[in-house]
């Protein structure tokens, strides 16, 4: 019987066209599954490389050298050398004069003032600094290297064509045959950038830094470790160990479930309604800013700890309660220790998650423009993606490129932080 | 005496009292531990705990306390001209005074009378602080005395102990109730502030969305509308457009991950999709602007198509791209969590893969496919900063996705990071935004946590 159905299923011709037909459906529905993947990956792979290749050009920066001659008469005409005198210096004038000097055509108002704009606005800030430091340099010629203006900067990186007409592009051709010329005597160089590191963020794209956000985000951080790690773990261990299974117990877990999906601008209007118009904290604050954070990341470091406290098995409690150790006991010196890596991995998802956190920290106020590095958790400061936000918003050229460094350099904290969880688990991970 | 300092002294005060506690009962039983009735240690933190406590209830009291306290007594400093101005005013007044007294920038020079109550508000937070601190460590050295007296052979130190650990657990288990409050309350209270002056009707229900409100009775254009329809359509187009691109591709992902996918393909695909979702969502923001939306608009003017630069059909492939991960990762479990049984019993009748998929495996799945969906819908409703950056910031009542459409989060961010006016329909509108959205999400959650579980009840 069956060898009888089986010939025959064979020999149709038209069954033969079915099951070909069928099986070209099946190889298709595969390469569906398989072209959703490699969009997903591409679309991953463009936005990296988008972000890579419009950000590597801000960890260089134009500079021009010049010889400065430290004028006495314009830097300390009375000859005191006090601090006070030198901070009333107008040192852009001995800036302006170097550059006449050697380009000595530039003769109008106009020009003169185009000619001051190939140097960046700060150089007079590092002159007064130099001048700080060390006053007996006033009277000498000192050659120093100062930044290129931002506009100059994306010049000479190719970010701002040649041949387009003039009045489309912000340097004029002017500008463009001094700086042809300056780069002809050897005095322009692309240096790396150190400056995008060490300083805060500025108004103009050349003097802008990174440092401010970064230490901004790491006081907040620190607000919202110290707050959600121990509460998030206590939570964990109580729901885990000791909750009876009651009404109030699914309810605490019903609200921890929620609130893990709760939009994180909401946690935001929170912290704007009770933290700051209640409590009256400060505006701007990395301790608001974490306390608003560590209340979003509970949920999550809960979840995952009560994961890793499940995975203890039970015969570790019974030979701990076998042994005479109370139920606190029992917790706090075995079971909590073996699910420590995990509680620890399931953190630092967490902080990475605050890390990369910006909606909620626009409501409290962290969106404010702040020149200084914030040195304690109640200065006013911003933190890493919102500065990308702010940078990505500001209308000058050189802040997009400064945009795109200042997210490599929030992804490589977030993969540094994703790669050390990694490796927890790895190193720690317990199969029982 | 800073804040910083009391923690230090409180600090060390409970060590002091540790092992004032822990010395006392060694010496009880003359350094003999078997008498005891607890390890030494928990005579220690017996009374290092009765350092701690009181003096934390009486830092906590003070923290809840005394902005009220002290906005109180101001207030009641305050000349009688001053006080009979308006609330508005009168707020203004006060946040002047403070401003003024913090070293802050003020909007006007204070007078001398008003000088005189902020240098009153000063030495209020001031003797405040200093107030508290002495309260705060009188309550540890009095909790110290207390705790000391009880330390005895016999005492079940140990027991004391770890009922206040657990009820210490107890009270950081319920801050996540704590927190829903708090955030129910305070979106509740705002809203209900907005809705005085706004009729719900018009919010809900209204077409023209403009939340400008008049400082001047006859400027023009700013007589303010709170029809939040427009908002309401921007965000379900958004949603909608993300929808499309992140459910097929997360979906098709999910069953070739779960269904196809070689067990070596799958460990390294899969972390690398779920990067996805690691990306913080100001650089989605980032990358929609800058390169998403030029290239839409770009590809629209070739075929001849008027894009705006903000178009809604940007922002939303972006967050589409942002969900894929939510989508294929839960659809990922739920098609694993299918019993091996109905697949063997479909291959058994001759089905090929794609047909087992199709019509045994997805129906079977559905219901946790649905309540993933649902949980990615709610992701797209709440998400901001996408939209932020790359979403239009006037209220469009459209379904173009060419055009500039605005979002519930949009409107928030915008409302509260200007120029806020105190009390003003203005900023309370986004409370009352917040709360649309709160609830919103919260039902997709509850009906989408619930059909998931209900699922998993069915096949475990």
């Amino acid at each position: 019987m069956t060898d009888l159905l089986a010939g025959r299923v064979l020999t149709d011709a038209a069954a033969q066209q079915r099951l070909k037909r069928r099986h070209r459906a099946e190889r298709r529905f595969k390469y569906y599954g398989l072209a959703a993947i490699f969009a997903a990956l591409g679309v991953l792979a463009v936005l990296l490389v988008t972000i890579v290749g419009s950000g590597y050009s801000a960890f260089q920066q134009t500079y021009i050298q010049l010889d400065i001659e430290l004028r006495e008469d314009v830097i300390d005409p009375n000859g005191t050398r006090l601090d006070d005198d030198l901070r009333q210096a107008n040192y852009a004038v001995l800036v302006r004069e170097a550059l006449l000097k050697i380009f000595p055509e530039a003769s109008g108002r106009r020009d003169r003032r185009e000619v001051s704009h190939l140097i960046s606005s700060g150089a007079g800030i590092q002159l007064l600094n130099m001048m700080l430091k060390d006053s007996s340099l006033i009277g000498t010629t000192q050659t120093i290297w100062f930044k290129a203006s931002a506009d100059l900067d994306s010049f000479s990186k190719g970010q701002i064509p040649r041949d387009v007409p003039e009045d489309e592009r912000k340097v004029s051709d002017k500008q463009i045959a001094w700086i042809d010329q300056l780069s002809e005597m050897g005095l322009v160089e692309k240096k790396f950038n150190y400056d995008f590191f060490t300083t805060a963020d500025s108004r103009e794209p050349e003097q802008a830094g990174i440092l401010g956000a970064v230490v901004g985000s790491l006081l907040t951080l620190i607000v919202t470790l110290v707050l959600s790690f121990p509460i998030a773990v206590a939570a964990a261990v109580y729901l885990e160990e000791f909750a009876p299974k009651n009404k109030l117990t699914d309810f605490i877990e019903i609200n921890i479930n929620n609130l893990a999906a709760v939009p994180s601008i909401v946690f935001g209007l929170l912290g704007l309604a009770v933290f700051l118009n209640y409590f009256e904290l400060p505006r701007s604050a990395p301790l608001v800013g974490g306390m608003v954070l560590a209340l979003m990341t509970l949920p999550t470091i809960i979840i995952a700890s009560r994961a890793a406290l499940k995975a203890v098995p039970p015969s570790i409690r019974e030979a701990a309660m076998g042994m005479g150790a109370s139920p606190v006991q029992m917790v706090m010196h075995h079971v909590l220790p073996l699910a420590m890596p995990g509680i620890l991995t399931g953190t630092i998802i967490g902080m990475a998650q605050a890390l990369g956190e910006t909606a909620p920290l626009l409501m409290i106020g962290m969106v404010a423009f702040i020149v200084d590095v914030p040195g304690s958790f109640t200065d006013a400061s911003t933190v890493l993606p919102v500065q990308v936000f702010l940078w990505a918003d500001a209308p000058e050229r050189g802040f997009v490129e400064r945009t795109s460094a200042a997210i490599m350099v929030l992804l490589a904290f977030l993969i540094a932080m994703n790669i050390l969880a990694v490796l927890l688990r790895r190193r720690f991970e317990r199969r029982w | 005496m800073s804040a910083t300092l009391l923690i230090v002294v409180l600090l060390v005060l409970s060590a002091v009292a540790f092992q004032v506690g822990r010395s006392k009962a060694l010496r009880s039983t003359g350094g003999k531990i078997a008498p005891l009735h607890s390890l030494p240690t928990y005579y220690g933190s017996y009374v290092a705990l009765w350092v701690g406590i009181p003096s934390l209830i009486v830092v906590a009291l003070w923290l809840i306390f005394e902005p009220q306290i002290i906005n109180a007594l101001l207030l009641a400093a305050l000349p009688e001209q001053v006080r009979a101005l308006t609330p508005a005013e009168l707020g203004l007044q006060i946040n002047d005074i403070k401003n003024h007294a913090l070293g802050g920038i003020t909007s006007s020079e204070l007078s001398p009378q008003l000088q005189q109550v902020a240098d009153y508000y000063v030495s209020l937070r001031q003797n405040g602080l200093l107030g508290m601190a002495i309260v705060a460590i009188a309550a540890g050295i009095g909790g110290l005395a207390i705790g000391w007296r009880h330390v005895a052979p016999n005492f079940r130190a140990r027991n004391h102990v770890e009922r206040t650990i657990r009820i210490v657990l107890i009270v950081a288990s319920s801050i996540a109730i704590l927190t829903t409050v708090g955030i129910v309350l305070s979106l509740l209270f705002e809203s209900i502030r907005f809705f005085a002056q706004v009729s719900p009707i018009e919010f809900l229900f209204g077409l023209q969305w403009s939340p400008q409100t008049a400082l001047r009775a006859d400027q023009v254009g700013q007589s303010g509308a709170f029809g939040a329809v427009p908002i309401f359509a921007g965000t379900l187009l958004i949603t909608i457009i993300a929808m499309v691109v992140a459910v097929p591709i997360g979906l098709f992902s999910a069953i070739y991950m779960a269904e196809y996918a070689s067990p070596r393909f799958r460990s390294v695909i899969k972390p690398v999709l779920e990067v996805l979702a690691g990306i913080p969502t100001v650089v989605y923001g980032f990358f929609a602007a800058l390169t998403v939306a030029p290239a839409i608009r770009g590809f629209g003017e070739g075929i001849g198509l008027d894009v705006a630069s903000e178009s809604a059909l940007a922002a939303g492939l972006v967050m589409g791209i942002m969900i894929i991960p939510f989508v294929s990762s839960l659809s990922d479990d739920v098609i694993n969590a299918v019993p091996q049984s109905l697949r063997d019993g479909s291959f058994a009748m001759g089905a090929t893969k794609s047909e087992t998929v199709r019509q045994v495996v997805l129906p079977a799945a559905l219901p946790g496919i649905v309540g993933s969906v649902l949980l990615a819908v709610s992701r797209a409703i709440g998400e901001t900063m996408i939209v932020v950056m790359a979403a239009g910031l006037a209220a469009n009542l459209t379904a173009n996705p060419f055009e500039a459409v605005t979002t519930v989060t949009v409107q928030i961010v915008t409302l509260l990071t200007g120029d806020q006016e105190f009390d003003s329909a203005k900023t309370l509108a986004a409370f009352a935004l917040g709360l649309v959205l709160f609830v919103i999400t919260l039902g997709l959650n509850v009906i989408a946590l619930r059909v998931v579980r209900r699922y998993r009840e069915k096949y475990d």
